[in-house]
Protein backbone atom coordinates (compact mmCIF):
# COMPACT_ATOMS: atom_id res chain seq x y z
CA UNK A 1 0.00 0.00 0.00
CA UNK A 2 1.54 3.27 -1.26
CA UNK A 3 -0.18 5.10 2.12
CA UNK A 4 0.09 3.46 5.45
CA UNK A 5 -3.78 3.04 5.19
CA UNK A 6 -4.18 2.30 9.00
CA UNK A 7 -2.85 5.85 10.07
CA UNK A 8 -4.31 7.53 7.32
CA UNK A 9 -8.35 6.26 8.82
CA UNK A 10 -7.75 7.02 12.18
CA UNK A 11 -7.53 10.57 10.89
CA UNK A 12 -11.44 10.51 9.70
CA UNK A 13 -13.51 10.54 12.46
CA UNK A 14 -16.57 9.21 10.21
CA UNK A 15 -15.05 6.13 9.54
CA UNK A 16 -15.51 4.94 13.26
CA UNK A 17 -19.39 4.81 12.30
CA UNK A 18 -21.01 1.92 12.13
CA UNK A 19 -24.36 1.43 9.76
CA UNK A 20 -26.73 -1.81 10.04
CA UNK A 21 -24.49 -3.51 12.60
CA UNK A 22 -21.68 -2.69 9.39
CA UNK A 23 -18.12 -0.69 10.01
CA UNK A 24 -18.71 2.15 7.26
CA UNK A 25 -17.11 1.67 3.86
CA UNK A 26 -17.40 4.95 2.19
CA UNK A 27 -16.54 4.42 -1.78
CA UNK A 28 -18.58 7.53 -2.75
CA UNK A 29 -15.66 10.07 -3.06
CA UNK A 30 -16.15 10.97 -6.20
CA UNK A 31 -19.13 12.59 -4.77
CA UNK A 32 -17.92 14.13 -1.82
CA UNK A 33 -14.98 12.84 0.08
CA UNK A 34 -14.55 12.97 3.86
CA UNK A 35 -13.36 15.47 5.97
CA UNK A 36 -9.95 14.40 8.41
CA UNK A 37 -10.02 15.49 11.72
CA UNK A 38 -7.35 18.54 10.63
CA UNK A 39 -10.18 20.07 8.62
CA UNK A 40 -13.10 19.86 11.15
CA UNK A 41 -10.45 21.28 13.77
CA UNK A 42 -8.89 23.88 11.58
CA UNK A 43 -12.62 25.37 10.88
CA UNK A 44 -13.59 24.67 14.53
CA UNK A 45 -10.47 26.60 15.74
CA UNK A 46 -11.05 29.67 13.77
CA UNK A 47 -14.29 29.96 14.56
CA UNK A 48 -13.44 29.70 18.22
CA UNK A 49 -10.77 32.03 18.11
CA UNK A 50 -10.23 34.26 14.99
CA UNK A 51 -13.44 34.49 13.33
CA UNK A 52 -14.43 38.12 11.84
CA UNK A 53 -14.89 38.94 8.48
CA UNK A 54 -12.08 39.29 5.97
CA UNK A 55 -10.95 42.60 4.14
CA UNK A 56 -12.77 44.92 6.17
CA UNK A 57 -11.98 44.64 10.69
CA UNK A 58 -8.93 47.20 11.19
CA UNK A 59 -9.93 45.03 14.53
CA UNK A 60 -7.63 41.96 15.33
CA UNK A 61 -9.72 39.54 14.53
CA UNK A 62 -10.42 41.11 11.16
CA UNK A 63 -6.73 40.85 10.39
CA UNK A 64 -6.81 37.53 12.18
CA UNK A 65 -8.90 35.70 9.39
CA UNK A 66 -7.78 37.88 6.81
CA UNK A 67 -4.49 36.33 7.13
CA UNK A 68 -5.51 32.69 7.62
CA UNK A 69 -7.79 33.70 4.63
CA UNK A 70 -5.58 34.75 2.04
CA UNK A 71 -2.86 32.63 3.52
CA UNK A 72 -5.44 30.02 2.64
CA UNK A 73 -5.40 31.28 -1.04
CA UNK A 74 -1.40 31.14 -1.40
CA UNK A 75 -0.94 27.53 -0.01
CA UNK A 76 -3.87 26.52 -2.49
CA UNK A 77 -2.80 28.16 -5.32
CA UNK A 78 0.90 26.67 -4.83
CA UNK A 79 -0.63 23.57 -4.38
CA UNK A 80 -1.71 23.31 -7.96
CA UNK A 81 1.10 26.07 -9.11
CA UNK A 82 -0.77 28.39 -9.99
CA UNK A 83 -0.84 32.68 -9.42
CA UNK A 84 -2.52 33.28 -6.01
CA UNK A 85 -3.76 36.70 -7.62
CA UNK A 86 -5.20 34.82 -10.48
CA UNK A 87 -7.10 32.12 -7.91
CA UNK A 88 -10.33 32.98 -7.14
CA UNK A 89 -12.51 31.36 -4.62
CA UNK A 90 -15.93 30.58 -5.78
CA UNK A 91 -19.14 28.24 -4.05
CA UNK A 92 -18.16 25.43 -6.37
CA UNK A 93 -16.42 24.16 -9.23
CA UNK A 94 -20.12 24.89 -10.73
CA UNK A 95 -19.98 28.32 -10.08
CA UNK A 96 -16.26 28.49 -11.54
CA UNK A 97 -17.43 27.15 -14.99
CA UNK A 98 -20.15 29.31 -14.77
CA UNK A 99 -18.08 32.29 -14.19
CA UNK A 100 -16.25 32.27 -17.47
CA UNK A 101 -19.35 31.31 -19.06
CA UNK A 102 -20.69 34.70 -18.32
CA UNK A 103 -17.84 36.95 -17.99
CA UNK A 104 -15.58 35.57 -20.37
CA UNK A 105 -18.02 34.11 -23.08
CA UNK A 106 -20.54 37.03 -22.57
CA UNK A 107 -18.11 39.17 -24.34
CA UNK A 108 -16.19 36.97 -26.92
CA UNK A 109 -18.76 33.99 -27.80
CA UNK A 110 -21.18 35.36 -31.08
CA UNK A 111 -23.07 33.98 -33.71
CA UNK A 112 -21.34 31.49 -35.68
CA UNK A 113 -18.74 30.72 -33.45
CA UNK A 114 -18.52 26.89 -31.68
CA UNK A 115 -17.99 26.26 -28.33
CA UNK A 116 -16.26 22.55 -27.83
CA UNK A 117 -17.08 20.30 -25.01
CA UNK A 118 -17.16 16.39 -24.60
CA UNK A 119 -19.43 13.73 -24.16
CA UNK A 120 -17.96 12.64 -21.03
CA UNK A 121 -18.97 16.36 -19.43
CA UNK A 122 -19.94 16.42 -16.38
CA UNK A 123 -23.57 18.69 -16.12
CA UNK A 124 -22.12 21.51 -14.92
CA UNK A 125 -19.68 21.69 -17.54
CA UNK A 126 -22.48 21.31 -20.23
CA UNK A 127 -25.03 23.33 -19.33
CA UNK A 128 -23.87 26.83 -18.68
CA UNK A 129 -22.11 26.67 -22.16
CA UNK A 130 -25.85 25.48 -23.49
CA UNK A 131 -27.07 28.34 -21.95
CA UNK A 132 -24.37 30.38 -23.61
CA UNK A 133 -25.45 28.85 -27.00
CA UNK A 134 -28.65 29.69 -26.47
CA UNK A 135 -28.04 33.53 -25.90
CA UNK A 136 -25.06 34.36 -28.25
CA UNK A 137 -26.49 31.93 -31.57
CA UNK A 138 -22.92 30.15 -30.75
CA UNK A 139 -22.89 26.27 -31.68
CA UNK A 140 -22.39 23.64 -29.08
CA UNK A 141 -20.03 20.67 -30.55
CA UNK A 142 -18.82 17.58 -28.86
CA UNK A 143 -15.92 15.80 -28.73
CA UNK A 144 -17.31 12.11 -28.85
CA UNK A 145 -16.39 9.19 -26.54
CA UNK A 146 -14.96 6.16 -27.76
CA UNK A 147 -15.49 2.21 -26.75
CA UNK A 148 -12.45 2.22 -24.62
CA UNK A 149 -14.01 5.20 -23.07
CA UNK A 150 -11.65 8.10 -24.31
CA UNK A 151 -11.63 11.10 -26.55
CA UNK A 152 -10.58 10.65 -30.37
CA UNK A 153 -8.01 13.42 -30.77
CA UNK A 154 -8.33 12.94 -34.51
CA UNK A 155 -11.94 14.15 -34.04
CA UNK A 156 -10.93 16.85 -32.05
CA UNK A 157 -8.50 18.08 -34.87
CA UNK A 158 -10.93 17.93 -37.28
CA UNK A 159 -13.46 19.73 -35.31
CA UNK A 160 -11.03 22.03 -34.35
CA UNK A 161 -10.26 22.75 -38.01
CA UNK A 162 -13.02 24.52 -38.68
CA UNK A 163 -11.68 27.75 -37.21
CA UNK A 164 -14.70 28.67 -35.61
CA UNK A 165 -14.20 27.09 -32.01
CA UNK A 166 -13.81 29.67 -29.48
CA UNK A 167 -13.94 27.49 -26.63
CA UNK A 168 -12.85 24.04 -25.91
CA UNK A 169 -14.21 23.04 -21.89
CA UNK A 170 -13.34 19.60 -20.78
CA UNK A 171 -13.19 17.58 -17.80
CA UNK A 172 -9.59 16.68 -16.45
CA UNK A 173 -11.07 13.46 -14.91
CA UNK A 174 -14.49 12.04 -16.07
CA UNK A 175 -16.49 11.49 -12.80
CA UNK A 176 -18.06 8.33 -14.39
CA UNK A 177 -15.58 6.48 -16.44
CA UNK A 178 -12.68 7.69 -14.71
CA UNK A 179 -10.39 8.30 -18.06
CA UNK A 180 -7.52 10.72 -17.47
CA UNK A 181 -7.44 13.08 -20.09
CA UNK A 182 -4.45 14.27 -21.74
CA UNK A 183 -4.78 17.48 -20.39
CA UNK A 184 -1.50 18.93 -22.05
CA UNK A 185 -1.97 17.83 -25.51
CA UNK A 186 -5.53 18.75 -25.28
CA UNK A 187 -4.91 22.79 -23.86
CA UNK A 188 -1.83 22.77 -26.55
CA UNK A 189 -4.41 22.04 -30.02
CA UNK A 190 -7.09 23.81 -28.59
CA UNK A 191 -4.07 26.92 -28.56
CA UNK A 192 -2.69 26.14 -31.85
CA UNK A 193 -6.55 26.45 -32.99
CA UNK A 194 -7.02 30.00 -31.33
CA UNK A 195 -9.77 28.48 -28.75
CA UNK A 196 -9.16 29.40 -25.17
CA UNK A 197 -9.56 26.39 -22.66
CA UNK A 198 -11.59 25.88 -19.76
CA UNK A 199 -10.69 22.30 -17.56
CA UNK A 200 -13.04 21.05 -15.06
CA UNK A 201 -10.49 19.83 -12.96
CA UNK A 202 -13.18 18.72 -10.10
CA UNK A 203 -11.94 15.30 -10.04
CA UNK A 204 -8.39 15.73 -10.50
CA UNK A 205 -7.06 17.94 -7.85
CA UNK A 206 -8.41 15.64 -5.01
CA UNK A 207 -6.20 12.27 -6.13
CA UNK A 208 -3.38 13.55 -8.02
CA UNK A 209 -0.44 15.82 -8.70
CA UNK A 210 -2.23 18.67 -10.87
CA UNK A 211 0.68 21.00 -12.21
CA UNK A 212 -1.43 24.42 -13.89
CA UNK A 213 1.69 25.75 -15.03
CA UNK A 214 2.35 22.85 -16.77
CA UNK A 215 -1.45 22.02 -18.00
CA UNK A 216 -1.29 26.12 -19.43
CA UNK A 217 -4.90 26.10 -19.54
CA UNK A 218 -6.34 29.48 -19.71
CA UNK A 219 -9.24 28.45 -16.48
CA UNK A 220 -9.07 25.54 -14.25
CA UNK A 221 -12.16 24.94 -12.09
CA UNK A 222 -12.27 22.41 -8.81
CA UNK A 223 -13.85 22.23 -5.67
CA UNK A 224 -12.97 21.75 -2.11
CA UNK A 225 -15.47 19.23 -0.98
CA UNK A 226 -14.03 16.18 -3.33
CA UNK A 227 -10.44 17.24 -2.27
CA UNK A 228 -11.23 16.41 1.66
CA UNK A 229 -12.11 20.18 2.27
CA UNK A 230 -15.19 21.93 2.85
CA UNK A 231 -17.55 23.09 -0.18
CA UNK A 232 -16.10 25.87 -1.67
CA UNK A 233 -14.82 26.14 -5.26
CA UNK A 234 -11.57 27.60 -6.99
CA UNK A 235 -11.18 28.94 -10.55
CA UNK A 236 -7.30 29.33 -11.08
CA UNK A 237 -7.09 31.62 -14.34
CA UNK A 238 -4.73 33.72 -17.01
CA UNK A 239 -3.99 36.88 -15.64
CA UNK A 240 -4.60 38.74 -19.29
CA UNK A 241 -7.62 37.00 -19.47
CA UNK A 242 -9.26 37.60 -16.10
CA UNK A 243 -8.41 42.01 -16.30
CA UNK A 244 -9.97 42.18 -19.26
CA UNK A 245 -13.37 40.20 -18.26
CA UNK A 246 -15.94 41.77 -16.65
CA UNK A 247 -17.14 40.88 -13.17
CA UNK A 248 -19.51 38.02 -12.50
CA UNK A 249 -21.61 39.43 -9.90
CA UNK A 250 -21.75 42.49 -8.78
CA UNK A 251 -21.76 43.44 -4.83
CA UNK A 252 -19.97 43.99 -2.34
CA UNK A 253 -15.57 43.94 -1.90
CA UNK A 254 -15.82 43.21 -5.60
CA UNK A 255 -15.67 47.18 -6.43
CA UNK A 256 -13.13 49.91 -6.98
CA UNK A 257 -15.52 53.16 -6.21
CA UNK A 258 -19.04 53.11 -6.50
CA UNK A 259 -20.54 55.88 -8.32
CA UNK A 260 -24.25 56.33 -8.76
CA UNK A 261 -24.69 55.49 -12.20
CA UNK A 262 -21.66 53.07 -12.17
CA UNK A 263 -18.50 51.33 -10.42
CA UNK A 264 -15.42 50.62 -10.87
CA UNK A 265 -13.83 46.90 -9.84
CA UNK A 266 -11.24 46.02 -7.34
CA UNK A 267 -8.09 44.54 -8.31
CA UNK A 268 -7.65 40.18 -8.57
CA UNK A 269 -9.02 37.82 -7.33
CA UNK A 270 -11.04 39.98 -5.75
CA UNK A 271 -12.90 41.73 -8.46
CA UNK A 272 -14.68 37.96 -8.99
CA UNK A 273 -15.45 37.88 -5.25
CA UNK A 274 -18.62 39.47 -4.36
CA UNK A 275 -20.24 39.83 -0.84
CA UNK A 276 -18.68 37.69 2.01
CA UNK A 277 -16.60 35.06 1.20
CA UNK A 278 -17.22 31.25 2.49
CA UNK A 279 -14.17 32.12 4.74
CA UNK A 280 -13.79 29.27 7.38
CA UNK A 281 -14.34 26.68 4.25
CA UNK A 282 -11.05 28.35 2.72
CA UNK A 283 -9.54 27.81 5.46
CA UNK A 284 -10.79 24.36 6.03
CA UNK A 285 -9.46 23.95 2.34
CA UNK A 286 -6.07 25.81 3.07
CA UNK A 287 -5.40 22.62 6.10
CA UNK A 288 -7.39 19.87 3.54
CA UNK A 289 -4.53 20.70 0.93
CA UNK A 290 -1.71 20.85 3.97
CA UNK A 291 -3.46 17.22 4.65
CA UNK A 292 -2.88 16.16 1.31
CA UNK A 293 0.68 17.45 1.10
CA UNK A 294 1.75 15.68 3.63
CA UNK A 295 0.99 12.86 2.45
CA UNK A 296 2.14 13.55 -0.62
CA UNK A 297 -0.09 13.63 -3.92
CA UNK A 298 2.51 11.30 -5.84
CA UNK A 299 1.94 8.96 -2.86
CA UNK A 300 -2.22 9.69 -3.23
CA UNK A 301 -2.47 8.65 -6.83
CA UNK A 302 -0.24 5.15 -6.50
CA UNK A 303 -3.01 4.77 -3.71
CA UNK A 304 -5.54 5.38 -5.87
CA UNK A 305 -4.64 3.19 -9.09
CA UNK A 306 -3.27 0.63 -6.62
CA UNK A 307 -6.75 0.46 -5.27
CA UNK A 308 -8.76 1.09 -8.99
CA UNK A 309 -6.22 -1.97 -10.13
CA UNK A 310 -7.43 -4.01 -7.62
CA UNK A 311 -11.16 -3.46 -7.94
CA UNK A 312 -11.06 -3.81 -11.82
CA UNK A 313 -9.70 -7.41 -11.41
CA UNK A 314 -12.16 -8.27 -8.97
CA UNK A 315 -15.42 -6.73 -9.64
CA UNK A 316 -15.37 -9.03 -12.90
CA UNK A 317 -15.74 -11.91 -10.38
CA UNK A 318 -19.13 -10.74 -9.53
CA UNK A 319 -21.22 -12.93 -12.39
CA UNK A 320 -22.97 -10.34 -15.37
CA UNK A 321 -20.96 -7.22 -13.75
CA UNK A 322 -19.94 -4.64 -16.62
CA UNK A 323 -17.55 -2.52 -16.25
CA UNK A 324 -17.13 1.09 -17.94
CA UNK A 325 -14.51 3.17 -19.13
CA UNK A 326 -10.44 2.69 -19.84
CA UNK A 327 -8.93 -1.33 -18.72
CA UNK A 328 -5.72 0.46 -18.05
CA UNK A 329 -5.77 1.45 -14.33
CA UNK A 330 -2.51 3.48 -15.54
CA UNK A 331 -4.96 5.93 -18.10
CA UNK A 332 -8.02 6.21 -15.14
CA UNK A 333 -8.65 7.76 -11.70
CA UNK A 334 -10.18 6.01 -8.97
CA UNK A 335 -13.76 5.97 -9.95
CA UNK A 336 -15.27 2.79 -11.48
CA UNK A 337 -18.76 3.11 -12.97
CA UNK A 338 -20.54 -0.56 -13.37
CA UNK A 339 -23.62 -2.31 -13.72
CA UNK A 340 -25.18 -5.71 -13.22
CA UNK A 341 -27.33 -7.46 -15.65
CA UNK A 342 -30.99 -8.21 -14.14
CA UNK A 343 -30.27 -5.22 -11.58
CA UNK A 344 -30.97 -1.64 -11.64
CA UNK A 345 -28.21 0.53 -9.77
CA UNK A 346 -30.56 1.63 -7.66
CA UNK A 347 -31.05 -1.68 -6.42
CA UNK A 348 -27.77 -2.36 -6.22
CA UNK A 349 -26.85 0.77 -3.97
CA UNK A 350 -29.85 -0.18 -1.75
CA UNK A 351 -28.41 -3.66 -1.18
CA UNK A 352 -25.50 -2.38 -0.94
CA UNK A 353 -26.27 -0.42 1.70
CA UNK A 354 -28.04 -2.90 4.03
CA UNK A 355 -24.13 -3.13 4.57
CA UNK A 356 -22.66 -0.17 5.21
CA UNK A 357 -21.34 -0.07 1.45
CA UNK A 358 -21.96 3.59 0.34
CA UNK A 359 -22.16 3.55 -3.60
CA UNK A 360 -23.31 5.97 -5.91
CA UNK A 361 -26.16 5.01 -8.45
CA UNK A 362 -27.73 7.09 -11.14
CA UNK A 363 -26.90 9.06 -14.04
CA UNK A 364 -23.73 10.59 -12.08
CA UNK A 365 -24.52 14.13 -13.65
CA UNK A 366 -23.76 13.05 -16.75
CA UNK A 367 -26.88 12.24 -19.06
CA UNK A 368 -25.65 12.43 -22.35
CA UNK A 369 -22.52 10.02 -21.43
CA UNK A 370 -25.39 7.84 -19.91
CA UNK A 371 -26.95 7.88 -23.58
CA UNK A 372 -24.06 7.19 -25.20
CA UNK A 373 -23.25 4.25 -22.80
CA UNK A 374 -26.99 2.88 -23.55
CA UNK A 375 -27.58 3.22 -19.86
CA UNK A 376 -30.12 5.03 -17.66
CA UNK A 377 -27.65 4.87 -15.05
CA UNK A 378 -24.49 2.83 -13.61
CA UNK A 379 -23.40 2.39 -10.30
CA UNK A 380 -20.53 4.03 -9.24
CA UNK A 381 -17.82 3.22 -6.52
CA UNK A 382 -14.76 5.61 -5.90
CA UNK A 383 -11.84 5.76 -3.73
CA UNK A 384 -9.79 8.16 -1.47
CA UNK A 385 -6.71 8.04 0.74
CA UNK A 386 -9.11 6.40 3.54
CA UNK A 387 -9.97 3.44 1.32
CA UNK A 388 -8.21 -0.11 1.80
CA UNK A 389 -8.30 -3.26 -0.07
CA UNK A 390 -10.76 -4.59 1.91
CA UNK A 391 -13.29 -2.06 1.17
CA UNK A 392 -13.13 -3.12 -2.22
CA UNK A 393 -13.61 -6.69 -0.89
CA UNK A 394 -16.44 -5.47 0.81
CA UNK A 395 -18.12 -4.37 -2.16
CA UNK A 396 -18.00 -7.30 -3.87
CA UNK A 397 -19.20 -9.42 -0.93
CA UNK A 398 -22.48 -7.02 -0.76
CA UNK A 399 -23.09 -7.50 -4.80
CA UNK A 400 -22.97 -11.07 -4.30
CA UNK A 401 -25.57 -10.96 -1.66
CA UNK A 402 -27.62 -8.23 -3.46
CA UNK A 403 -27.69 -10.67 -6.53
CA UNK A 404 -29.21 -13.55 -4.33
CA UNK A 405 -31.80 -11.70 -2.76
CA UNK A 406 -32.43 -10.63 -6.19
CA UNK A 407 -32.73 -14.43 -6.88
CA UNK A 408 -29.80 -13.80 -9.73
CA UNK B 1 -37.21 -12.84 3.06
CA UNK B 2 -36.20 -9.42 2.23
CA UNK B 3 -38.64 -6.46 3.82
CA UNK B 4 -37.97 -4.42 0.26
CA UNK B 5 -37.06 -6.97 -2.40
CA UNK B 6 -40.47 -9.02 -1.75
CA UNK B 7 -40.78 -11.95 -4.19
CA UNK B 8 -43.77 -10.18 -5.51
CA UNK B 9 -42.02 -6.95 -5.94
CA UNK B 10 -39.32 -9.16 -8.01
CA UNK B 11 -41.82 -10.96 -9.71
CA UNK B 12 -42.94 -7.52 -11.29
CA UNK B 13 -39.93 -6.25 -11.64
CA UNK B 14 -39.06 -9.25 -13.50
CA UNK B 15 -42.00 -9.77 -14.80
CA UNK B 16 -44.19 -6.62 -15.82
CA UNK B 17 -47.84 -6.85 -16.63
CA UNK B 18 -49.11 -4.37 -19.07
CA UNK B 19 -45.84 -3.84 -20.51
CA UNK B 20 -44.88 -1.85 -23.71
CA UNK B 21 -46.85 0.35 -25.88
CA UNK B 22 -50.10 0.20 -27.50
CA UNK B 23 -50.97 1.71 -31.06
CA UNK B 24 -53.14 3.27 -31.76
CA UNK B 25 -53.85 4.45 -28.07
CA UNK B 26 -55.91 7.61 -27.03
CA UNK B 27 -53.75 9.08 -24.22
CA UNK B 28 -50.16 9.06 -23.76
CA UNK B 29 -47.75 10.55 -21.70
CA UNK B 30 -44.05 10.11 -20.98
CA UNK B 31 -41.82 11.32 -18.06
CA UNK B 32 -38.71 10.63 -15.88
CA UNK B 33 -36.72 10.86 -12.32
CA UNK B 34 -34.41 13.44 -12.51
CA UNK B 35 -32.65 12.36 -9.93
CA UNK B 36 -31.78 8.85 -11.33
CA UNK B 37 -32.48 9.67 -15.11
CA UNK B 38 -35.34 6.67 -14.94
CA UNK B 39 -37.86 6.68 -17.94
CA UNK B 40 -41.46 5.87 -18.59
CA UNK B 41 -43.92 5.92 -20.55
CA UNK B 42 -47.82 4.81 -20.82
CA UNK B 43 -49.91 4.64 -23.77
CA UNK B 44 -53.91 4.40 -23.15
CA UNK B 45 -56.86 3.30 -25.13
CA UNK B 46 -60.23 4.87 -23.66
CA UNK B 47 -63.42 2.98 -24.15
CA UNK B 48 -66.91 4.38 -22.99
CA UNK B 49 -64.97 6.71 -20.42
CA UNK B 50 -62.84 3.83 -18.73
CA UNK B 51 -59.08 2.83 -18.77
CA UNK B 52 -59.53 0.37 -21.32
CA UNK B 53 -56.14 -1.16 -22.08
CA UNK B 54 -52.86 0.18 -20.84
CA UNK B 55 -49.06 -0.34 -21.41
CA UNK B 56 -46.74 1.30 -19.66
CA UNK B 57 -42.42 1.01 -21.29
CA UNK B 58 -39.59 2.04 -20.05
CA UNK B 59 -36.51 1.83 -17.53
CA UNK B 60 -35.84 1.99 -14.09
CA UNK B 61 -35.68 0.11 -10.65
CA UNK B 62 -37.25 -2.56 -9.41
CA UNK B 63 -39.35 -0.28 -7.12
CA UNK B 64 -40.20 1.95 -10.03
CA UNK B 65 -40.86 -0.98 -11.75
CA UNK B 66 -42.70 -3.08 -9.59
CA UNK B 67 -45.17 -0.34 -8.77
CA UNK B 68 -46.21 0.49 -12.15
CA UNK B 69 -46.78 -2.44 -12.67
CA UNK B 70 -48.96 -3.34 -9.49
CA UNK B 71 -50.69 0.07 -10.11
CA UNK B 72 -51.17 -0.74 -14.51
CA UNK B 73 -53.50 -3.54 -13.13
CA UNK B 74 -55.59 -1.52 -11.07
CA UNK B 75 -56.22 1.10 -13.53
CA UNK B 76 -57.70 -1.05 -16.56
CA UNK B 77 -61.61 -0.59 -15.67
CA UNK B 78 -61.44 2.68 -14.08
CA UNK B 79 -62.89 5.73 -15.57
CA UNK B 80 -60.35 8.09 -16.85
CA UNK B 81 -61.93 10.80 -14.36
CA UNK B 82 -61.37 9.00 -11.49
CA UNK B 83 -57.02 8.49 -12.44
CA UNK B 84 -55.91 11.90 -10.96
CA UNK B 85 -57.82 11.53 -7.64
CA UNK B 86 -55.33 8.66 -7.20
CA UNK B 87 -52.47 9.38 -4.85
CA UNK B 88 -49.10 9.09 -3.46
CA UNK B 89 -50.80 6.56 -0.25
CA UNK B 90 -52.91 4.47 -2.67
CA UNK B 91 -49.73 3.79 -4.74
CA UNK B 92 -47.30 2.71 -1.71
CA UNK B 93 -50.87 0.72 -0.09
CA UNK B 94 -50.96 -1.24 -3.45
CA UNK B 95 -46.93 -2.15 -3.24
CA UNK B 96 -47.06 -3.37 0.51
CA UNK B 97 -43.80 -2.44 1.28
CA UNK B 98 -42.40 0.49 3.35
CA UNK B 99 -40.85 3.16 0.95
CA UNK B 100 -38.07 5.25 2.44
CA UNK B 101 -38.09 9.06 1.33
CA UNK B 102 -34.95 8.30 -0.90
CA UNK B 103 -37.32 5.58 -2.92
CA UNK B 104 -40.43 7.41 -2.60
CA UNK B 105 -40.70 9.15 -6.33
CA UNK B 106 -39.02 5.37 -7.08
CA UNK B 107 -42.25 4.55 -6.36
CA UNK B 108 -44.51 7.16 -7.70
CA UNK B 109 -43.01 7.68 -11.38
CA UNK B 110 -45.58 5.04 -12.56
CA UNK B 111 -48.40 6.89 -11.44
CA UNK B 112 -46.98 10.46 -12.26
CA UNK B 113 -46.99 9.48 -15.83
CA UNK B 114 -50.79 7.60 -15.40
CA UNK B 115 -52.07 10.37 -13.96
CA UNK B 116 -50.48 12.69 -16.49
CA UNK B 117 -51.83 10.80 -19.35
CA UNK B 118 -55.33 11.74 -17.93
CA UNK B 119 -54.74 14.94 -16.95
CA UNK B 120 -51.44 16.52 -19.04
CA UNK B 121 -50.40 17.77 -15.81
CA UNK B 122 -46.80 16.18 -15.15
CA UNK B 123 -46.91 16.79 -11.15
CA UNK B 124 -45.40 14.38 -8.81
CA UNK B 125 -48.58 12.87 -6.43
CA UNK B 126 -48.57 13.57 -2.88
Amino acid sequence: MAVAATDIRADFPVLAREINGHPLVYLDSAASAQKPRAVIEAMERFYSESYGTVHRGVYELGREATELFEGARERIAAFVNWDPVCSIFTRNATEAINLVAYSWGRENVGPGDEVLITEMEHHSNIVPWQLLCEETGARLRYVSVGDSGELSLDELDSVLASGRVRLFAFAHVSNVLGTINPVEELVRRARAAGAVTVIDGAQAVPQMPVDLGAIDADFYAWTGHKALGPATGLLHGRRELLKQMRPFLGGGHMISRVEREHSTWNELPWKFEAGTNAIAEAIGLGAAIDYLSSIGMDAVRRHERELTAYALERLPEVEGLTLYGPSDPDRRGGVISFSIEGMHPHDIAELCDREAVCVRAGHHCAQPLMRCLGVGATARASFHVYNVREDVDRLVDALGRAREVFGL
Amino acid sequence: MDALYRDYILDHYKNPRNFGELDPHDLEFHDHNPLCGDELGVHIVVEDGRVADLRFHGQGCAISQAAASITSDELIGLPVSEVPELDADWVIDQLGIEISPTRRKCALLGLKVMRGATTGDPSWPE
